[in-house]
């Protein structure tokens, strides 16, 4: 974590960028987009959990790159976990 | 007998004996924190590989169930953990600028944004509770059953899209009460003085915390909630 | 046996301060390691303990010892037992406790009093499951499978499951404990490059219980809570999967086994380049082998589920990876071997564990690519082919490295010698036993024996025999340490700071440690594993 100190109005941006995404994520929710309207909300979602971590909890601004592999692991470590089970189940029936 | 012949600096009773100097405490306690998030992921990560495969199979009963949530309050609450999160940031920066009053008033906000999601969380809960939508003895989805004919819901499988819910929520509301719990002993430290410019790092490591739980329901929020909804 | 009276006592860890305040509120990882060591051992016992009945129920074919239900329950704690509450703590929590900080250079761990939270939570978890022994116990095998676990089982599984979840935040605190002192508080000089195996190898594990034990946490929750609440997450009859727990289980649960083994083979790999004298050949293939071990581990868990149910697709792939995995492991196999080669052997105590260890892993590992095929699977699932395949790997293997680990470092925790010529005979015993034990089984497999059952048909009575016969045989290998470990605290002979001349930063202080483990901060200028500068020490006598 480095002692960079950020101003508070970047921090209320960030504040009102993630509001709006909230408001967004809800209200496109009710816009049929098929198939897309999943892909769309995890993306928003996806965002929304970027800005937190790199501004929020500072990851931007680190000189630590341990921090960003402990990240990216945990995260590749819970899509082989979704993958791989996914896998048997999206297989189970073809013949 | 052999004390730390090693930091023999002037240092505060916050340096642990077995560090060498401050930065390699602070640097300790962040990868600390940051691994344990890491497990934290995979935690929470086992149920939604669960929600996955039962959203895969039974996607009707899962958009009924995401329709019969109340999307105001979840959003709303959304909103809320989002507030708290800013003002979890401004306190650490607070801290780093040794603003000892601004700090403790902006982690006593955060402990109000916290009950705040907590209250709103626990009428969502009880709505569930009188629709009988807890799963259980007296779990009945008739209603569900009747509004959405279309989508031909099998009540077992209406079940486990709510067993998913009540677990996925109540284990986040526990982390949430965890974190509020964290934060009434810093707030705590904080009026008493003990954090600094040169210390600070349980506010930094409370606040990882607090951020992480956030960024748990940034994803709980659309995926229990915003299944289908267009329709 | 005369002790050399010491002029004045040094002071080190264990005389600092008496009393059990001292030692049940300590944050020193020695002393720590210790406490681990008596708890582990404790269940090393209970589980051994239904091992000798489950033996003693199949040396006739009929089930005549106890009823069927009992059975079930012998089997399932066994496992759950020795799994949790021996092999997965056992070489981390006691030899890497003690040794990570000393072997990197540090005072202690990065988070002490959270290495003293772990082993509170360990005989929490402990204690809850005693109380499930006593109440009834779990007999759902120590896989907890569904449906049975959650809806018929009659039995304590909410207790069991509870008591294995806390158990599991005590492994997850840990490796996390490990990995951060690893990466922060290594000595001046000691860079990643000049790491003893030990503790590359304990690294990885320290990987796998961070990545992996989260989701058994999930699981069993998940089961508590399915049991509790009566709900269909996992009933088929529900709309649920039992696949779907199996597939949360083994993502944790084949992982788990690289946790039991990995440790072992930091031992091997101390232990062998001691009593060769030589730098471990290929150095950077072994440590990235633990790295690789580490991630395979985590990509082959479904082919325990090869014939419970999952697409052939999904299982092509899950065979192939597991192939993979055998590889890292066998480079290190071939890496200490050839560490061997022109060395200059002692047959001492820890390298005949040392021998026995890469002989028996070898059987085992190779076994389980039999289980890797398929084909073979079909004909082998669920029979004691299974079992002996893993017991070579977690008896021969794991429990010989933790021996091995606690006869080379005994001297450096306790500051006594064990006599080695008891520890020979013990090792020899262990080595003996163990292939008596476990030999058969895998004829009995092949054969058909299936596993978990308390009655078998009378042809495979004779190779049963043989099986109880070793195991009796292997219970003395076993007690024979406890005995004079115990009786070396008092009567062994006083060690001096490095009795085997090893290279390592924990044999440049005192036997024992003092409490922040050196007098001076060590600053590291040589490569690991330097015997070339090291002399050897004199030739270890043989005493009763």
């Amino acid at each position: 974590m480095s002692e960079h100190i950020m101003s508070s109005k970047f921090y209320y941006a960030i504040w009102i960028a993630l509001l709006c995404l909230t408001v967004i994520t809800a209200a496109i929710s009710f816009v049929d987009l098929g198939p897309f309207n999943a892909v769309v909300a995890l993306v928003i979602a996806t965002v929304k959990a970027l800005l937190v971590v790199l501004f929020f909890m500072h990851v931007k601004y680190t000189s630590e790159k341990l921090t960003k592999i402990v990240i990216v692991s945990a995260i590749f470590w819970l899509f082989l976990l979704l993958a791989l089970s996914m896998a048997d189940y999206a297989t189970r029936l073809w013949t | 007998m052999s004390d730390s012949p090693i930091a023999v600096e002037q240092h505060g009773p916050e340096l642990l004996h077995h560090f060498a100097d401050a930065e390699q405490q602070r640097d300790a306690a962040t990868l600390g924190m940051w691994l344990f998030l890491a497990t934290e992921i995979m935690f929470f990560g086992g149920m939604f590989c669960a929600y996955l495969i039962y959203r895969f199979w039974y996607y009707n009963e899962f958009a009924a169930g995401s329709r019969s949530l109340d999307i105001w309050l979840g959003t709303i609450n959304t909103a809320v953990l989002i507030c708290s999160s800013l003002t979890v940031a401004l306190g650490v920066r607070a801290a780093q600028m040794g603003k000892r009053k601004l700090l403790v008033v902006l982690l006593l906000l955060t402990i109000v944004f916290g009950f705040a999601f907590l209250g709103i969380k626990g009428v969502e809960w009880y709505d569930k509770y009188k629709e009988h939508h807890i799963p259980g003895n007296s779990f009945n989805v008739d209603d569900l059953i009747r509004d959405y004919p279309q989508l031909h819901i099998d009540p077992r499988h209406e079940q486990i899209y709510f067993s998913l819910y009540f677990a996925m929520t109540g284990l986040h509301a526990l982390h949430m009460i965890i974190g509020v719990g964290l934060f009434v002993f810093l707030t705590y430290y904080a009026w008493k003085g003990r954090y600094t410019p040169k210390y600070y790092t349980p506010v930094e490591m409370g606040g990882l915390y607090w951020h992480f739980v956030d960024i748990v329901w940034i994803y709980l929020f659309p995926l229990l909630y915003l299944i289908d909804r267009h329709r | 046996m005369a002790t050399v009276a010491v002029t004045a006592e040094r002071e080190h860890y264990l005389n600092k301060e008496y009393g059990i305040r001292s030692w049940l509120l300590t944050t020193d990882h020695k002393r720590i390691a210790l406490l681990y060591l008596i708890s582990i051992t404790f269940f090393f016992f209970v589980g051994g303990f239904f091992a000798l009945l489950i033996r003693l129920e199949l040396l006739t074919p009929a089930g005549d010892l106890v009823q069927a239900d009992t059975y079930n329950k012998l089997f399932t704690m066994h496992g759950q037992v020795m799994i949790f509450f021996f092999l997965i703590p056992s070489i981390p929590a006691v030899l890497g406790n003690f040794l990570v900080p000393l072997m990197i250079g540090a005072k202690d761990l990065a988070f002490p009093r959270i290495n003293l939270l772990s082993w509170y939570l360990y005989i929490i978890a402990g204690v809850v499951y005693v109380h499930c022994i006593l109440t009834g116990g779990v007999d759902t095998g120590w896989t907890f499978y569904t449906p049975f676990s959650t809806v018929f089982s009659n039995t304590r599984v909410i207790e069991a499951g509870i008591a294995i979840f806390i158990a599991g935040f005590s492994s997850i605190l840990t490796g996390l404990n490990f990995v951060v002192t690893i990466h922060r508080m290594r000595a001046p000089g000691m860079t990643w490059s000049r790491l003893p195996l030990f503790i590359w190898a304990h690294y990885a594990t320290s990987i796998i219980q961070l990545l992996g034990t989260p989701v058994l946490a999930i699981t069993l929750l998940l089961v508590v809570f399915e049991r509790a609440f009566n709900l269909g997450i996992f009933d088929p009859t529900r709309g649920g999967d039992p696949l779907l727990f199996q597939h949360l289980f083994w993502f944790y649960s084949h992982p788990a086994v690289y946790i039991m083994i990995l440790p072992a083979m930091a031992v091997e790999s101390e232990v062998v380049a001691c009593f060769t004298r030589k730098r471990i050949f290929g150095y950077n293939f072994v440590a990235m082998s633990s790295i690789a071990i580490a991630v395979f581990g985590f990509l082959v868990w479904a082919h325990h589920m090869f014939v419970a149910g999952i697409s052939l697709y999904s299982a092509l792939i899950f065979s192939i990876l597991s192939y993979l995995v055998a590889v890292p492991s066998a480079i290190k196999v071939f890496n200490w071997t050839a560490t061997m080669y022109k060395g200059s052997i002692s047959f001492t105590t820890p390298m005949l564990y040392a021998f026995g260890f890469i002989g028996l892993f070898t059987m085992g590992g190779l076994t389980g690519l039999f289980l890797s095929a398929l084909g073979i699977d079909v004909h082998v699932h669920d029979t004691y082919f299974v079992i002996a395949h893993f017991h070579y790997i977690m008896v021969g293997g794991a429990v010989m490295g933790y021996l091995g680990g606690l006869h080379f470092w005994w001297p450096k925790i306790s500051g006594r010698m064990y006599p080695e010529g008891w520890g020979r005979l013990a090792a020899l015993l262990v080595f003996a036993g163990f292939n008596l034990t476990f030999f058969p089984q895998f004829i009995l497999g092949y054969m058909g024996m299936p596993r978990r059952y308390w009655q078998y048909p009378p042809e495979f009575q004779v190779l049963n025999v043989l099986s109880t016969a070793g195991s009796t045989i292997l219970a003395v290998g076993y007690v024979l340490p406890m005995i004079y470990f115990l009786w070396s605290m008092r009567y062994g002979k006083i060690a001096p700071d490095n009795p085997w001349g090893a290279a390592g930063l924990e044999w440049k202080t005192t036997s024992p440690p003092p409490t922040f483990n050196f007098e001076e901060a060590p600053e590291v200028t040589w490569e690991a594993y330097n015997y070339e500068e090291i002399p050897a020490p004199a030739e270890v006598s043989v005493e009763r």
